[in-house]
């Protein structure tokens, strides 16, 4: 078994079990971070597989953003761990069953014998000049430039509702209005009032 | 050398974990979420295996865009969950049932 094969059994071992426990623990901190170690393995097996930007942007966008996102809200709400593990075993039969059946039609087609070493034989490494970003982005920004901008919008979108939906207007805190402060006028506030002198007592 | 099908199977296996983990966690929307995460990381080595055994560099841009829809996604999915949180004080799935849907 060569070196490389070792590593990719490695990686992918790791990462199954991670993600069994990502799916199985109890506290979702604890699958938080599960996941996290699933996806620092999925960079190392893209590693091997020559996406090597798409690796460091898997770590970079997902362990450095959208995990800490998912730990801050996991953090924010206040959730009850017994009534979320009600129903679990229940349902654990039924997942075992559709998840093997699907695995077992899955494996029939993309077995070796469709998709082996014979069938596709394994590329030859890269070159040491190869450069996988420059291809990607050359790619990205040429053939694919419309999409590209779509994807900039579905961004944008994203931001725009993520943020509306959580903003929410608190009646009872007091703020400064500096709008209204500024355009206040002077019978708004000041009161004249008209008496009769009063005599030194 | 790992072919192609070691690549694929290991992607099924990811796949079929997260479909029995949206079965068997029906209390808990955040780890639904986390599942669909790891269901978009399945297809994705897919495209990946397939990129580098064919030589085209396309898969790879194709992973690029199911990285940037699942990264909006988690966002306005947990965004949902917080005002749905503050309003229900639950994030059970069996309770999100005032549609009668």
């Amino acid at each position: 078994m060569s070196f490389e094969k070792f590593l990719f059994y490695m990686f992918a071992v790791i990462l199954l079990g991670a993600a069994v426990m990502v799916v199985t623990r109890r506290n979702p901190v604890h699958s938080a971070l599960f996941l996290v170690l699933v996806f620092f393995n999925m960079a190392g097996i893209w590693l091997l597989a020559e996406a090597e930007f798409l690796a460091i942007a898997l770590v970079l966008v997902y362990v450095g953003a959208v995990m800490v996102l998912f730990l801050f809200v996991i953090m924010m709400l206040d959730i009850d761990l017994a009534t979320v593990r009600a129903g679990f075993v229940r349902h654990l039969p039924l997942g075992m069953l559709v998840g093997a059946l699907m695995f077992m039609e899955m494996a029939l087609v993309l077995g070796p014998r469709h998709f082996g070493l014979a069938k596709y034989t394994a590329p030859e490494p890269a070159p040491a000049d190869y450069n996988n970003t420059a291809e990607l982005g050359l790619s990205l920004f040429s053939q694919h430039l419309y999409a590209l901008e779509v994807a900039a919008v579905i961004l944008l979108v994203a931001m725009i509702a993520a943020i509306s939906l959580t903003l929410r207007k608190r009646p009872q805190t007091k703020r400064q209005n500096v709008t209204e402060q500024h355009a206040v006028k002077k019978k708004d506030r000041l009161k004249i009032v008209t008496m009769a002198a009063e005599e030194k007592g | 050398m790992i072919s192609l099908s070691e690549y694929l199977i290991l992607g099924a296996l990811l796949f079929v974990i997260s479909v029995a983990g949206i079965f068997i966690n029906r209390k808990n929307l955040i780890v639904l979420l986390m599942c669909i995460e790891l269901m978009l990381l399945a297809v994705n080595i897919n495209f990946v295996a397939f990129s580098h055994f064919l030589g085209d560099v396309t898969g790879q841009v194709f992973v690029f865009f199911i990285l940037t829809v699942a990264a909006a996604e988690a966002a306005i999915g947990l965004a949902i969950l917080i005002v749905l949180f503050r309003n229900r004080r639950t994030i059970d799935v069996d309770d999100l049932d005032s549609m009668r849907g």
